[in-house]
């Protein structure tokens, strides 16, 4: 298993490389030079112009660029952002903690949601029960999830008043009181984060289900006169699962995406917030750390999917 | 359910590419004194803060959005089947260099990049285009460009079963070269997913769209496309709710309908059947 970890994280590092190295390409071919301001600057001579152009290496061929600018990332040299007055690196250690608690507790409640009602539709294919299913499904992956956090927005906060629109960092009370008031404020950001990536994988569990019921070792499995409990649990869930954890992996890009979009509306403190407001601010070493910082976590995320897919299927980390 | 869905995405398309022609209120025409009134017989579907009229923003919006949509599709769809195609026909190292690609970009985090590029590129094509031109070609072009990796790798699928098929052998023996091969033998008989996964491109690319807009980085303000209705809308959820539920219901409609398109397609096209 240790071999089969070290094997995985191999080979994330050229993944990783290659997404810095796109990102850096498309950095470099954007239209607009750094010091563009500098030359239309009239008091600035031409030879000071050209030392600074030197200097920071601006003209040297671009492999060098990236490696140096890969390099600084390496050392933890992030820049600094030109809005907020503070170190990059700083800035996005604040807000990572809040986007990977909405995100991880999203992913929780779309699992939650999502295996019971995916294994019991396909126990029972083309039953009542499944096409209410399958229905809710569709609409669930067809609402975009701007829509329905305005909609959530609108009924439980502005028309019923339960529940704050708005995400903060500070509440004043301690104790419970604080950690009430932290998760009445999160209910609805995950509520539609989660609820949103249940529908697509009730799919999925319901197929990969389907796949395995009918197979010889389960119906062997029933001969042996095992509990009908323990065959689903034992027998048929755990090698289903092992075709959803490669999508539930294949999902982290669209995961992410759509945490920016729900920190955007309930206004969370979290990394998608930040990069909208860098971006509306033209915040450009912001955006490039954020952006690679999401790459990152789709990478790690990835790299977990692969382990626990070892362990469900322990032929694959043996090979 | 398929078919009832071909209907209202008819319906949809038809209401945006003629309505405009029945319902002649102008879109960025401003009275103030019907600023925020809800739906009534004037304005069938309320207006803005502005005092501009819901309905004929919304249709005039719906076409872009659609034309984003179908735009992005065709993006999508050609450079997949362009890179499955040669992933597929050329064996070794060009496989899988391309293969690494494509699972590269499978692992992006598209929203990011996407944000990301629209910033960088977003007033170099304006200067180039104009404002509308440059905004929808950027669109289109970007949100084609992370869409394509499921297509390759349909038909780089397709294209390995079926070099190895008779039929094919039969004409590489009657002497047909690489090229009349892949154009008359392989390519058409690989299309039917490809069909499946361009339409629920489709939708991807109106989500995708509404998205940028909403977050009010896609088209500008006075181009109403159904995502930037809900941005401008979002701040009024209180006084108006009618603003927002229109063009939400709008986007989710049509998304709705492409995806049970699909999902009937794909049945359709896989007669396999679990009982």
């Amino acid at each position: 298993m240790g071999k089969y970890i070290l094997r995985r994280l191999l080979i994330a590092l050229p993944s990783l490389l290659g997404i810095s190295l796109i990102l850096f390409v498309l950095l470099a071919l954007a239209p607009g030079d750094p010091f563009g301001e500098l030359a239309t600057n009239s008091n600035i001579p031409p030879e000071v112009r050209a030392a600074l152009r030197v200097k920071f290496g601006i003209d040297d061929p671009i492999l060098i660029r990236y490696l140096r600018w890969l390099a600084a990332m390496l050392q933890g040299d992030w820049g600094f952002s030109f809005a907020s007055r503070i170190d990059v690196d700083k800035l996005i250690l604040q807000r990572v903690p809040t986007t990977l608690f909405v995100v991880g507790s999203s992913q929780l409640l779309a699992l939650v949601v999502a295996l019971p009602v995916g294994v019991y539709a396909a126990m029972r294919p083309y039953s009542i029960f499944d096409q209410i299913a399958n229905t809710f499904a569709f609409i669930g992956f067809s609402l975009p999830t701007f829509f329905t956090g305005l909609l959530l927005i609108l009924i439980f906060s502005i028309n019923l008043g339960w529940l704050p629109f708005v995400y903060r960092a500070d509440i004043a009370a301690t104790g419970w009181q604080w950690a009430f008031e932290y998760f009445k404020q999160a209910i609805m950001p995950i509520t539609v984060l989660g609820l949103f990536q249940a529908a697509s994988y009730t799919r999925y569990v319901r197929s990969a289900v389907l796949d395995v019921i009918r197979l010889d070792y389960v119906t062997t499995a029933r001969s042996k006169g095992l509990d009908e409990s323990k065959v689903v649990i034992k027998h048929v869930v755990r090698n289903a699962l092992i075709p959803v954890v490669t999508l539930v992996a294949l999902q982290m890009p669209a995961v992410f995406g759509g945490a920016i979009i729900t920190e955007q509306i309930f206004r969370i403190p979290g990394i998608g917030s930040l990069l909208i407001a860098a971006i509306l601010a033209n915040d450009t070493p912001v955006i490039m750390a954020v952006t690679f910082v999401f790459a990152c976590l789709v990478v790690i995320f990835n790299l977990l999917a692969d382990i626990i897919y070892g362990w469900l299927d322990p032929r694959i980390s043996y090979r | 359910m398929a078919v009832a869905s071909v209907a209202i995405l008819a319906l949809l398309t038809a209401a945006v590419l003629f309505g405009p022609l029945a319902w002649r209120m102008p879109i960025n025409e401003i009275d103030f004194t019907a600023r925020l009134s809800s739906p009534s017989w004037e304005h069938p579907f309320g207006t803005d803060d502005l005092g501009q009229d819901l309905l004929a923003r919304m249709l005039y919006g719906g076409r872009i959005s659609l034309a984003v949509g179908f735009a992005a599709m065709a993006v999508a769809i050609i450079v997949g089947t362009l890179i499955g195609a040669i992933s597929g026909i050329s064996r070794g190292s060009v496989d899988a260099v391309l293969m690494w690609i494509t699972d590269l970009f499978l692992a992006l985090p598209q929203l990011p990049l996407l944000l990301l590029v629209i910033y960088l590129f977003r007033d170099f094509l304006k200067n180039l285009v104009g404002a509308e031109g440059g905004v929808f070609i950027l669109i289109v072009l970007v949100i084609g460009a992370f869409r394509w990796m499921p297509v390759a790798r349909l038909v780089r699928a397709q294209f390995l079963s079926l070099r190895e098929k008779e039929f094919v052998e039969a004409a590489r023996a009657l002497g047909a070269t690489t090229p009349r091969l892949v154009m008359r033998h392989i390519l058409p008989n690989s299309l039917g997913p490809v069909i499946v996964a361009g339409t629920i491109d489709v939708a991807a690319a109106i989500i995708a769209e509404s998205t940028l807009s909403f977050l009010g980085l896609g088209f500008p303000p006075d181009i109403p496309t159904w995502g930037r209705l809900l941005f401008d809308a979002k701040d009024y959820l209180d006084i108006a709710p009618h603003w927002a539920l229109f063009a939400g219901a709008a986007i989710f409609l049509t998304v709705l309908a492409i995806n049970f398109i699909g999902d009937g397609l794909r049945d359709a096209l896989d007669p396999r059947k679990v009982m």
